[in-house]
């Protein structure tokens, strides 16, 4: 069986329609890259996916549930985590308040022990503060721990927001064009990273980027929306050639060059 | 947790000494009886204040209808006593989780709202509740209700602040709080986090609600006396002003801004009739001075310090 | 109630309808250009009333220029509030704002009240006179109907006003997004401040026909009709001109017919309505829903 099995999924707004009959199916530990022109539906799909909008019709299968239509903050208790294009930070609060914003729904001592302050409160506390200390460790965030999110710098904040979505402890991560601002560089190391990622935490990937060396560099199946429409669907090479594609981004007359 | 003991046994020492000072004060007449009665409602307030605070400024939930949980608290408190004689701080009880189920059943379906929806809405039912009140004649109409027994303390209002600050503070340093913050800072990314952002704001209000209510009780059997109208949204608007001059620094700013304000007034009265012209103004001067960056909060917050030493206890605490 | 009876109310609701749709819509215009609850609209309201009981009883005018003068005068007030009070302030957080416009709210109220005292007065009976107009068997009182027809009159004015010159424009460019209306030449202080004007002169106009109508008037008696029109603006579609006018109207009539059935619960009926509405259309009646881009 697979881990996210999505059918023929449609969205309306009004008359219009953003994503059409879109289908597509992930196994464990798979790395997905969606990819198509401005506008094309991609995060649509992404917001239907953690329950931003619900699908007018179709069929989302996650980890054998139907998770179509359900709160977003229930889906990412079925485990499926995301981050934002536009960057979602907690602007005010510490690089560690951050993380350990995302282990709250993980804990489970209640009001009344945190007003007594029982001793559930200090053992969980105490479990948050250490995974959350580790998980910054393994970002290379330790050192800005006590810095307010949104003094860091542009690509820190982007590893910052993959950490916190990671806190959840998703098993299929989206990523929502990642490297969108960085350098060369750092799009070099987020590489390297999402590879890492996928390794240690044995997770799916889901990502969307407009980086065509990060898509080919590390996808091993692209998925390519245009007008809400899947065109293709295959490995990097394939669509690289794929004639649909190039149109798709180029126009006509030079998918017939 | 060590640190944490550490924390709390210096806030309750520090607590303590003040509320001796004071104590002795009141007992010698040094503080008399009219400015005792001052330094109660002080209390009252800062209870109210940071009961906004948990909605305000740590949820950033824009409630304009706190009163009417004060109102809810008053009158049930007030009247559950004076109808079974039950023990005060029962009654005190029983209103403030008469004014929680309120604050839940109206938090359900208006939280929903964002911003200025929120905020004419929570006004809109503060006016109900008062209306609602003027047309129950069990509990003294538009006249209001007389003959509650004086039965608030000093000690009563004292320790109940004090408490009221531990819990909230409680709260807001914990699992619960963390997810209020979030729900402000950001909901959609909250959501996406895990956090059922419609639970945590209904749970903020209700402790806010909660809250109100048991400083309504304590207000009535402060007073003896209360009438509806006093609960109108204009009081609201009063605990909002509290909570925005006391900036978003928490529960320090908060309780200055309260004794401040609460006391200005009483500051003021040789001015007469100008005294309610003078308060307002002093606020728009405040409001567009501190959006000018001039440090005016800290400069009030010093001047708080070494005017009222119960807050430099608070300070140890809070920070 | 008979069917005369209905009628007869219905016309009073309208008339007092359409006196909240007067100020309803300095509210709502406000609320579109700088996102304010603007609590000291309804002083603004209040001032104008005060402005023609005292031309009209110290310098005798007649009714019309009376009433231009307190718009005048209003619109003043309501420009010279915004720049000294809200104009600092425009780049904050709304609860700033909001907090400015309270001050600026008590401030009128508890001037006027040191100024004048807080002792109710009259218009001089003669500025209009109460009569009786019979339509066939439906008896109503010219007041209602004067208030009725000039609150029409203005509402009209505005509408051409906003929809079809080049300021109207600039106002409905500035509400939708003021960096881009200043990048295209719109001068977006001006247009703000003209904004202010025009509310501030409609609900110095309401002021002193209510202040006619019930022939009376003191410092706080814009704190009621105030909070209420704003709930007809929010009832409405908040920044929307036609709901204000909806949202005046529909207020006016429900709350006529419920002061005739049981008068004591009345002044509550505006926000039970307004609760019921929101929890059923969070935007209002004619409020399209935004959602947030994610």
């Amino acid at each position: 069986m697979p881990l996210l099995d999505i059918e023929n999924i449609t969205i309306k707004f009004g008359g219009l329609t953003a994503v059409s009959d879109f289908s597509i199916s992930m196994e464990e530990n798979d790395l997905f890259g969606l990819i198509g022109p401005n506008g094309a539906g991609k995060t649509t799909v992404f917001n239907m996916l953690t329950g931003v909008y619900a699908p007018t019709s179709g069929k989302i299968v996650f980890n054998g549930e139907s998770i179509q239509g359900i709160q977003p903050h229930q889906i990412t208790k079925k485990k499926i985590s995301r981050t934002f294009q536009n960057i979602r930070l907690m602007k005010n609060l510490s690089v560690m308040d951050n993380i350990k914003v995302s282990y709250a729904y993980q804990a489970h001592y209640s009001l009344v022990s945190s007003i007594f302050r029982l001793p559930s409160y200090f053992r969980q506390e105490e479990e948050i503060e250490k995974k959350s200390l580790d998980l910054l460790k393994i970002f290379g965030l330790l050192e800005l721990k006590n810095e307010k999110a949104c003094n860091l710098p542009y690509g820190q904040q982007r590893r910052l927001e993959i950490a916190r979505a990671l806190a959840t402890q998703p098993k299929l991560l989206l990523l929502d064009e990642p490297a969108a601002g960085m350098n060369p560089q750092e799009t070099q190391n987020l590489m390297d990273l999402i590879q890492w990622i996928r390794r240690e935490f044995k997770i799916a990937i889901l990502l969307i980027e407009h980086d065509m060396k990060l898509v080919m560099g590390v996808c091993e199946n692209i998925v390519v929306l245009d007008y809400g429409k899947i065109i293709a669907q295959g490995p990097p090479d394939e669509i690289k050639t794929n004639k649909k594609v190039i149109e798709a981004y180029l126009g006509e007359e030079a998918a017939d060059a | 947790m060590k640190s944490y003991i550490k924390r709390g046994v210096i806030f309750l020492a520090a607590s303590l000494v003040v509320f001796c000072v004071l104590f002795v004060l009141i007992q010698t007449d040094v503080i008399n009886a009219y400015y005792s009665q001052i330094l109660m409602v002080i209390c009252i307030n800062i209870i109210l204040a940071l009961s906004t605070n948990l909605i305000i400024n740590y949820t950033g939930q824009l409630t304009l209808g706190h009163s009417a949980f004060m109102a809810i608290g008053a009158y049930a408190s007030a009247f559950i006593q004076m109808n079974t004689g039950l023990p005060f701080f029962l009654s005190l009880l029983c209103g403030s989780v008469v004014a929680a189920v309120f604050g839940f059943l109206i938090g359900l379906p208006t939280l929903r709202l964002k911003g200025d929806y929120l905020a004419i809405t929570t006004l809109g039912f503060c006016q109900i509740v008062v209306v609602a009140i003027q047309n129950i004649d069990a509990l003294g109409g538009a006249q209001g209700l007389a003959g509650i027994p004086p039965k608030t303390t000093f000690a009563w209002v004292f320790f109940s602040m004090i408490a009221t600050i531990a819990i909230l503070y409680n709260i807001v340093h914990a699992n619960q709080g963390r997810a209020m913050i979030s729900v402000r800072e950001d909901e959609i990314a909250a959501e996406a986090m895990g956090i059922d952002t419609t639970r945590y704001k209904i749970m903020s209000f209700t402790t806010g609600a909660f809250f109100a209510g048991y400083a309504g009780g304590l207000y009535a059997f402060l007073m003896m006396f209360i009438d509806p109208n006093s609960f109108n949204f204009l009081k609201s608007i009063d605990f909002v002003i509290y909570v925005v001059l006391g900036g978003t620094g928490g529960f320090v700013g908060c309780i200055a801004s309260t004794s401040i304000l609460t006391l200005l007034p009483e500051v003021l009265r040789f001015l007469g009739d100008l005294r309610m012209v003078i308060y307002p103004l002093l606020l728009i001067v405040i409001m567009i001075l501190r959006v000018k960056n001039i440090r005016v909060t800290s400069f009030l917050r010093r001047k708080s310090g070494a005017a009222k030493p119960k807050e430099r206890g608070e300070d140890h605490a809070a920070a | 109630m008979s069917l005369i009876e209905f009628l007869q109310q219905l016309i009073n609701g309208v008339s007092l309808g359409s006196v909240y749709a007067l100020i309803a819509l300095g509210y709502t215009m406000v609320y579109g250009i700088i996102g304010l609850i603007n609590f000291a609209h309804c002083d603004i309201y209040m001032v104008g009333a005060y402005i023609g009981f005292f031309v009209a009883t110290y310098a005798r005018l007649p009714f019309i220029p009376a009433l231009l003068i307190a718009m005048l005068g209003s619109a003043l007030l309501g420009v010279v509030i915004e720049r000294v009070a809200y104009k600092p302030l425009r780049r904050t957080t709304n609860i700033n704002l909001l907090i400015t416009a309270i001050g600026v709210s008590l401030l009128l109220e508890n001037g006027f009240n040191a100024m004048f005292g807080g002792n109710p007065r009259t218009y001089p009976g003669d500025i209009l006179k109460q009569q009786t107009v019979m339509f066939g068997p439906i008896r109503s009182d010219a007041l209602h109907l004067i208030i009725l027809g000039i609150s029409l009159l203005l509402l009209v004015l505005l509408n051409l006003f906003v929809n079809h010159t080049k300021m109207g424009r600039a106002m409905r460019a500035t509400s939708l997004d003021k960096d881009a209306a200043a990048l295209m030449g719109i001068n977006v202080n001006t247009t703000i401040s003209m904004t202010f004007a025009i509310g501030s002169a409609l609900a110095g106009a309401a002021g002193m026909l209510v202040a006619i109508l019930y022939s009376s008037l003191d410092p706080y008696m814009g704190m009621m009709p105030g909070i209420k029109s704003f709930v007809a603006a929010v009832l409405g579609g908040i920044g929307l001109i036609p709901g204000a006018f909806v949202g005046g109207i529909i207020l006016g009539v429900v709350e006529t017919f419920m002061a005739a059935i049981n008068s004591k619960i009345a002044g509550a009926v505006a926000f039970v309505i307004l609760i019921v509405i929101l929890i059923i259309k969070p935007t209002g009646l004619l409020g399209k829903a935004v959602k947030e881009k994610v």
